[in-house]
């Protein structure tokens, strides 16, 4: 047992128990942090492939950002205890068949994995070693050499969306 | 045991993160008496005085005072997120330290030393996720107290750590352009050199307007004067801590003093040249600075011992005496003396910029919300994005006239 690999087991346990807690928990901001603890969960996990700048950038988006927001409009709607309804005919008939496919996939991409296909330098190995695959420098010449349009349409797309909700909100006055 | 030996590493950042650990608690308690005094001395009082010489114990006496103060939860509050909100600012808030590198790499009893915890390839970039996770702390307390007052000061500190994070992050980027580097170590070692033999190359030259815009978010990032409008008293009450009492109160106290060292240590890595010294090397004998000081504060407190201390004060202020001049004889043992010469310059550094923290608090009024959001979107993020602009212009100036 390395110590990357018993991170691993310890994070990627702390993600499976934070999603059960998101979907159990009864208080919204209660989900909200399990949210939050899977989130920073899969940061580490990130870390530990060696790809530090996307471990980062999901904890300051996604944790840092998005979900303080979500936080925000609980806090501000103070959003009671859910109630809690009957299983709808919908998830009874088409969710649980979707759920046991979707299940039956990973388990069969799970069988035929292994750690070599990945080749080396970048599994697991990688991590903690300071040996990593991905560093922000090839990134970011990626990002904006490679694929400068994608990358310059995405902001754009963004962008539009922002204007969206400021035209939505302001429609009222 | 096989563990450990195969694992390096984790015995020698355990000492360092021990090591650090104590600093800056011990750090963390005698800022609040550095804030008393030097505001109470800006005012013309005496500042704590009574506990020790010099107040000098108030700290303890504080602390001692959090622990027996009965620790009262509010009946109708969100207990688990009530005890929660505390751990996470502190936490939070201490481990962005671990990435601060307070001297270049030094060898200790022969061993190549790095002077910092965790020597991150892209620093920068993860101290930012920490603390962008701080707000949690905060809007957090806030929420689960379940009272007005916390609510509204969680919201308020909340909509103002979010807001001037945008400029904060926003005048940093000039500094990354030109170092181009995440990594603390490098930021700092991009900035030796000197203009003319004699002016160190510190980042604060070309990039003054980033170091006045980072500044002035960090203050307002930190929940300080004049920006401190969650814990605005006439309206508030103690803004998103109110209900907290005791110890969990003491940790949002600490927190807050952390994330100011935090934030004084960032600008002085990423403006002020971080460990470098800001003279040139060749004034060789500037290697004894660190110990002249030392010694210099012992000896004056030797003269003030035995002139105006009497009694219990007396031993206590002798104690002080005697670290000192220790610390100072300390670093003129040679092979100690490289060790202190990184570490001298990084903590005058971070001192003067705390002074600055207090200074603020001591001198300006505190801000209306609506001037405090529109100072932030309106005057600090335009101007930290025109100097994005122009410094991301002239850099490639640069690079295209070789």
């Amino acid at each position: 047992m390395t110590l990357p690999f018993i991170l691993f087991f310890v994070f990627a346990a702390l993600a499976v128990l934070g999603a059960l807690l998101l979907i159990a928990a009864r208080e919204p901001i209660h989900s909200a942090l399990s949210l939050v603890l899977v989130m920073i969960s899969l940061a580490v996990l990130y870390l530990l492939l060696g790809a530090e700048f996307t471990a980062a950038v999901q904890i300051i988006v996604y944790a840092g950002a998005i979900m303080v927001l979500f936080v925000f409009v609980i806090m501000l709607l103070n959003a009671g205890v859910e109630e809690r309804t009957n299983w709808s005919k919908l998830a009874k008939y088409a969710g649980l068949p979707l759920a046991l496919f979707l299940l039956l996939e990973l388990g069969h991409a799970m069988s035929q994995w292994s750690p070599r296909a990945y080749g080396t330098g970048t599994g697991m190995a990688g991590g903690l070693t300071g040996n990593a695959a991905f560093s922000t420098v090839d990134l970011s010449k990626q990002l904006f050499q490679k694929y400068l349009f994608p990358f310059e349409a995405t902001s754009i797309l963004i962008l539009i969306a922002i204007l969206g909700a400021l035209v939505l909100a302001k429609r009222d006055e | 045991m096989e563990f450990v030996t195969n694992h390096p590493v984790l015995v020698v950042s355990l000492v360092k993160i021990v090591v650090l650990m104590v600093v800056l608690m011990t750090v963390l308690a005698y800022l609040s008496w550095f804030e008393r005094k030097i505001i109470a001395h800006i005012q013309s009082r005496w500042g704590p005085y009574y506990v020790g010489a010099h107040g000098l114990l108030q700290p303890l006496a504080d602390g001692v005072k959090f622990l027996f103060k009965e620790d009262l939860t509010p009946p109708a509050s969100d207990k688990f997120i009530f005890v929660l909100a505390p751990f996470l600012a502190l936490t939070l808030s201490m481990t962005t330290l671990a990435l601060i590198p307070f001297g270049p790499t030094v060898s200790i009893f022969g061993h190549p030393t790095q002077l910092v915890v965790a020597n991150v390839d892209i620093g920068l970039l993860f101290l930012f996720a920490i603390t962008s996770i701080g707000v949690y702390g905060v809007a957090l307390a806030g929420w689960s107290s379940n009272s007005k007052y916390s609510l509204l000061g969680g919201l308020r500190s909340s909509a103002q750590m979010i807001s001037y994070e945008v400029s904060l992050t926003l005048s940093v980027v000039g500094v990354l352009l030109v170092a181009n580097t995440l990594n603390f170590n490098h930021l700092v070692e991009g900035q030796g050199g000197y203009y003319w033999h004699l002016i160190p190359r510190w980042n604060i030259g070309p990039q003054i307007i980033g170091f006045l815009c980072y500044f002035t978010a960090a203050i307002a990032e930190t929940n300080r004067a004049p920006f401190d409008l969650p814990e605005g008293e006439q309206e508030l009450v103690g803004g998103f801590h109110t209900e907290y009492s005791s110890f969990k109160f003491a940790m949002f106290f600490m927190a807050e003093y952390a994330n100011m060292v935090t934030v004084s240590c960032l600008a002085t890595i990423l403006f002020l040249g971080g460990w470098l010294s800001p003279f040139p090397d060749r004034w060789t004998l500037l290697q004894y600075l660190p110990a002249a000081s030392l010694i210099g504060l012992g000896l004056y407190l030797a003269y003030d011992t035995a002139m105006h201390m009497r009694g219990i004060a007396r031993i206590q202020l002798a104690v002080v005496t005697l670290l000192a001049l220790g610390l100072g004889a300390l670093c003129l043992v040679p092979a100690a003396m490289p060790v202190a010469q990184g570490p001298f310059w990084f903590i005058v550094k971070v001192v003067l910029l705390l002074f600055f923290y207090v200074w603020t608090r001591s001198t300006l009024p505190r801000m209306r919300y609506d001037q405090l959001m529109n100072f932030g979107w309106k005057v600090l993020l335009p101007v930290s994005l025109a100097n994005l602009v122009v410094t991301s212009f002239l850099v490639l100036l640069k690079e295209m006239h070789g």
